[in-house]
């Protein structure tokens, strides 16, 4: 069962084929035996999603059901989930049990979706590698010495070593993207407001998005119709209607016209990525697609913007974190002062606080104009960019990273390094465009993504050419190796 | 001695009487068990969003309207940053580059019956913080946080340093006082810090061009606490200027209790706020339809009711204003004027004794013990000559002490004036029968000195009908008599 797509599940259930209990069942079998391997999962919740399963199949053998009722899924542990601990990967929070569910929780649970655990993340979403986790690094089904990419790199290797068939992930700056690419699945990070960000905890609010992973383009369409949605409850989101991504999975992708942008395959790309994601291209036009050289002049800028204005923002976001009210709280605290430097001395591991510290410093009086000004400044000049780009064709493609996993501890001491990490697919996050990425080849064994950036609200477009893709090429089929 | 003078300036934190916080739908009340009336948001639990209140909004329109201010279409919430423990998230959410309500004029008067204009700078939104409670509140050792306040909606009002003196100062307090009660956008009631006062002071020698270095006195909820503080203030900064020191610029807090102001922070040690736009909140814009509409529905100002209580109901410009000012007061007038037709007893009895009972029991009007229906009941009784001006005031004591309206306590206590004239002609007749003494010294005295004798028979018929008698009829009826004896 766990080789089947979330799409094969949803027939398999309403067929009663199998029982959403014995699946869930097994799900949990396997995670409990193999997740140890992968560190993908921090959380299980075996009792409530057996209950859960057991609602699921009620309401399925009542009929009418809605299509992902029963299907089983993880959720990153950035989702606030109600009476279940909710850590985003921080010793801060390793004792914080929500009472409130994420406006995503609760939509799954609407639609009844059976929720196994919760996934690993780099602290605070603050991370291209897992490697900032409090509960340690996940290890990536392809390769055990490389990272799976981060921050949503739990939920990423839970679906490549098929611990779930989908989960749920955040993309602030490359965090579904780039983790799905290293980890050979498919992820997609929506238009900024298309999904409620309420209680799904902060990192650079202006930038946040959450999104669906799993292992096809159809099986996104699936989760993000049922993430997808305005909420009153998170002001920054959009009331927009929400369409049935799966229903236009099938149009042709005749004619359509490919932006590809020079700057995104200049020096620092690896050659064999290069190669894949130009194979991948090739395949598309082949379908009828125009492929056209385009250039985002500005792309260069996005990096030093993005580490100006995501640190500001989560300086701010993660304030909120002093040991006063709930989380980690140092031992005997001589007085305030010493409560609020040791809990977040203690509570927040180094990259935590290098971002804070550098948001601190960029909001400072005298120092805000020269950085966080200019960023801003910045930005609109990155979304012009694709704002002039989208007039001549209809989505941009590229690589989603510049190279394949890579071996842990090796961008450790460099944060730079780890940062250009996610050079193609900040701009997205900094224009608040929907960003994807699709298996689209290897490289000494290791997954390549294809990046698809749309125009806003273009996720229908994006998931048919996505789904298009991989109705052709098996790159999403493939499982890593010691996987059965 | 040279001669000083002094320039004050008022930062003003306005509590908006929306019956939910800016941010969140956890209610208001104030007086609540701590920590009962804070949500997740309140709380900053990870993961929540603040959502505006549009009601908030709207007050603080209103406001700018109500100070014929500019009124920004689009303003912004921006994140001032600072750690304190009823801060819970670490960062206020308020406006500073683009403020709802701009450029406005509030117009003072004084005591010499000047007027003075108080520009005012701008006016902004913002949440107002929890409380620390500390020892003495609480357990001893030990901190607590209320966070009930947290997020409940706050105008703050800054003029421009316009004001003099302590009297111009306080003329101003009480003026936006009147406005946000007016408009209905604040209770007013500043023992629970519905309305709170920051004192920027500095003094400079009279005529010299520069503004003097100056201190900000935080938190003042009293008129009489900001009054007691601009004083101490401003003999401070000219004694130690005059002893050759010189004035910092700190921020300064005056406890009321103790009369005691000392030094908080200076300005070195000031936060750097870090102010930046905040990312949760879409800016706000407003359409004129929306402007206008909240112009059209303003409730009536301060100095357009007095205007019309002086015209509608011939009061002096004195008693009107204040009537016209405390909106409580204007209404709990207009409500007793309505009931019992007489608008000048009303407003004496409004600002005398009614106010006068209510000041020395420090209780607001709104929850006078004697309502305005009840009022209204007695001066109908004085009007109609049931009672006497001086048994009024006996039934007014019983109202408030609750033993019922003007006529029941009239009945039960028997205070009814006696005006029916056969009485008092018998009254009368019994008393000049029996102090036939008083009777003919009367008569064996001068015509000039005559009148002044007449006021030991009144007390005599005062004190046989028990006060009931009406006055006024008995010194007719006594004078007719008395002349016949002549």
């Amino acid at each position: 069962m766990h080789n089947l797509t979330i799409a094969e599940l949803v027939k398999g259930l309403q067929s009663k084929e199998f029982s959403s209990t014995e699946l869930t069942q097994h799900f949990l079998d396997r995670i409990l035996s193999l997740n140890p391997a992968y560190n993908a999962v921090i959380t299980i919740t075996a009792e409530n999603a057996l209950k859960a399963a057991a609602v699921a199949d009620k309401r399925l053998a009542a009929g009418n059901a809605p299509a992902l009722c029963g299907v089983p899924i993880l959720h990153k542990d950035i989702f606030c989930t109600r009476d279940v601990r909710t850590s985003c990967g921080s010793k801060m929070l390793d004792n914080f049990i929500p009472p409130y569910n994420a406006t995503v929780v609760e939509n799954f649970e609407r639609d009844g979706v059976v929720v196994l655990g919760k996934t690993n993340m780099d602290e605070f979403a603050m991370g291209s590698s897992n490697e900032t986790s409090f509960y340690g690094a996940v290890i990536n089904p392809w390769a055990a010495d490389c990272v799976p990419g981060g921050s949503s790199g739990g939920s990423a290797a839970a679906i490549a070593a098929r611990l779930a068939p989908g989960a749920t992930a955040t993309d602030t700056g490359g965090s579904i993207r780039q983790p799905a690419a290293l980890c050979g699945i498919t992820g997609l990070k929506p238009t900024y407001g298309r999904v409620s960000r309420w209680g799904m905890i902060a990192f650079a609010s202006s930038l946040d998005q959450g999104g669906p992973m799993a292992r096809t383009a159809e099986d996104c369409a699936l989760l993000l119709h049922s993430m997808a949605g305005f909420d009153e409850k998170d002001s920054t989101c959009i009331d927009h209607e929400v369409p049935d991504y799966s229903a236009t999975l099938g149009n042709s992708i005749s004619g359509l016209r490919i932006g590809v942008p020079k700057e995104y395959f200049s020096e620092g790309l690896d050659v064999g990525t290069e190669q894949a994601v130009r194979v991948a291209l090739a395949a598309l036009e082949a379908q009828g697609a125009e492929l056209i050289e385009i250039s985002l002049p500005n792309t260069g800028l996005s990096v030093p913007a993005y580490y100006v204005i995501a640190p500001a923002e989560a300086s701010a976001n993660l304030s909120r974190f002093d040991g006063v009210k709930y989380g980690y709280r140092c031992e005997d605290p001589k007085d305030l002062q010493d409560l609020y430097s040791r809990t977040r001395a203690e509570g927040f591991g180094e990259e935590v606080q290098r971002r804070i510290l550098i948001g601190t410093y960029c909001l400072s009086a005298g120092y805000y104009d020269a950085y966080y000004g200019k960023a801003q400044q910045v930005r609109q000049l990155i979304k012009q960019d694709f704002t002039s780009a989208f007039k001549e064709i209809d989505v941009i493609m590229g690589p989603t990273c510049p190279s394949p996993a890579f071996k842990f501890g090796s961008k450790g001491d460099d944060p730079v390094a780890m940062y250009l990490e996610d050079i193609y697919t900040i701009a997205t996050n900094l224009a608040g465009l929907p960003g994807m990425s699709v298996p689209c080849g290897m490289v000494d064994d290791k997954p390549v993504g294809l990046q698809i950036i749309g125009n806003y609200f273009d996720e229908a477009l994006m998931l048919n050419i996505a789904h298009q893709y991989q109705q052709t090429t098996d790159w999403h089929n493939a499982v890593p190796k010691g996987i059965l | 001695m040279s001669s000083w003078e002094t320039v004050i300036g008022l930062e003003v934190h306005v509590q908006l009487a929306t019956k939910t916080k800016i941010f969140s739908g956890a209610s208001t009340t104030f007086g609540a068990e701590p920590n009962t009336q804070a949500c997740a948001i309140d709380l900053a639990m990870p993961g929540t969003l603040p959502v505006l209140n549009k009601q908030a909004v709207h007050y603080a329109v209103m406001f700018g309207l109500a100070i014929d201010a500019e009124i920004a279409k689009e303003s912004a919430f921006e994140r001032k940053n600072y750690f304190y423990p009823d801060l819970p998230k670490g960062y206020q959410t308020t406006q500073l580059e683009k403020p709802i309500v701009g450029r406005g004029n509030v117009e003072i008067q004084l005591a010499d019956g000047r007027t003075k204009n108080v520009r005012i700078h701008h006016a902004h939104l913002e949440e107002d913080a929890g409380k620390s409670l500390h020892e003495g509140d609480f357990r001893h050792g030990v901190s607590g946080i209320d966070l009930n306040r947290a997020g409940t909606p706050l105008i703050e009002i800054v003029s421009e340093p316009d004001m003099s003196n302590a009297e111009e100062a306080i003329a101003f307090a009480k003026k936006l006082h009147s406005i946000v009660t007016s408009i209905g956008i604040c209770d007013g009631e500043m023992s629970q810090g519905s309305m709170r006062f920051d004192v920027n002071v500095s003094v400079r020698l009279t005529g010299a061009a520069e503004l003097g270095t100056r201190t900000e006195t935080k938190n003042l909820n009293s008129f009489k606490f900001m009054e007691e503080c601009i004083a101490k203030e401003v003999e401070r900064q000219i004694d130690l200027i005059e002893d050759g020191g010189t004035v910092l610029q700190e921020t300064r807090l005056y406890n009321g209790e103790t009369k005691v102001a000392r030094s908080m922070r200076s300005k070195e040690e000031a936060n750097d706020y870090r102010y930046f736009p905040c990312p949760d909140l879409l800016p706000v814009i407003l359409t004129d339809e929306t402007i206008e509409e909240l112009r059209r529905n303003l409730p009536e100002l301060p100095d357009a009711r007095q205007a019309r209580f002086v015209a509608q109901y011939g009061l002096s410009d004195y008693d009107a204003g204040i009537l016209a000012n405390d909106s409580a007061m204007a209404a709990y007038f207009e409500v007793a004027t309505a009931k019992s037709g007489s608008a000048k007893l009303v407003a004496n009895w409004t600002i005398g004794e009614l106010a006068a009972r209510l000041n020395s029991e420090d209780i607001s009007i709104v929850k006078s013990p004697v309502t305005a229906e009840q009022l209204a009941g007695l001066i109908t009784r004085i009007v109609d000559n049931s009672i006497s001006g001086k048994m009024a005031k006996e039934v007014f004591e019983g109202i408030w002490d609750g033993e019922g309206n003007a006529d029941e306590i009239i009945e039960m206590r028997d205070l009814k004036q006696v005006s029916d004239s056969s009485a008092l002609e018998q009254m009368v007749a019994e008393v000049l029968a029996s102090n036939q003494a008083m009777v003919d010294d009367y008569i064996n005295t001068d015509e000039a000195k005559r009148k002044k004798k007449l006021g030991g028979f009144m007390g005599q018929i005062m004190k046989a009908s028990k006060g009931q008698a009406n006055p006024q009829q008995v010194n007719q009826i006594l004078a007719k008599k008395l002349n016949e004896l002549l």
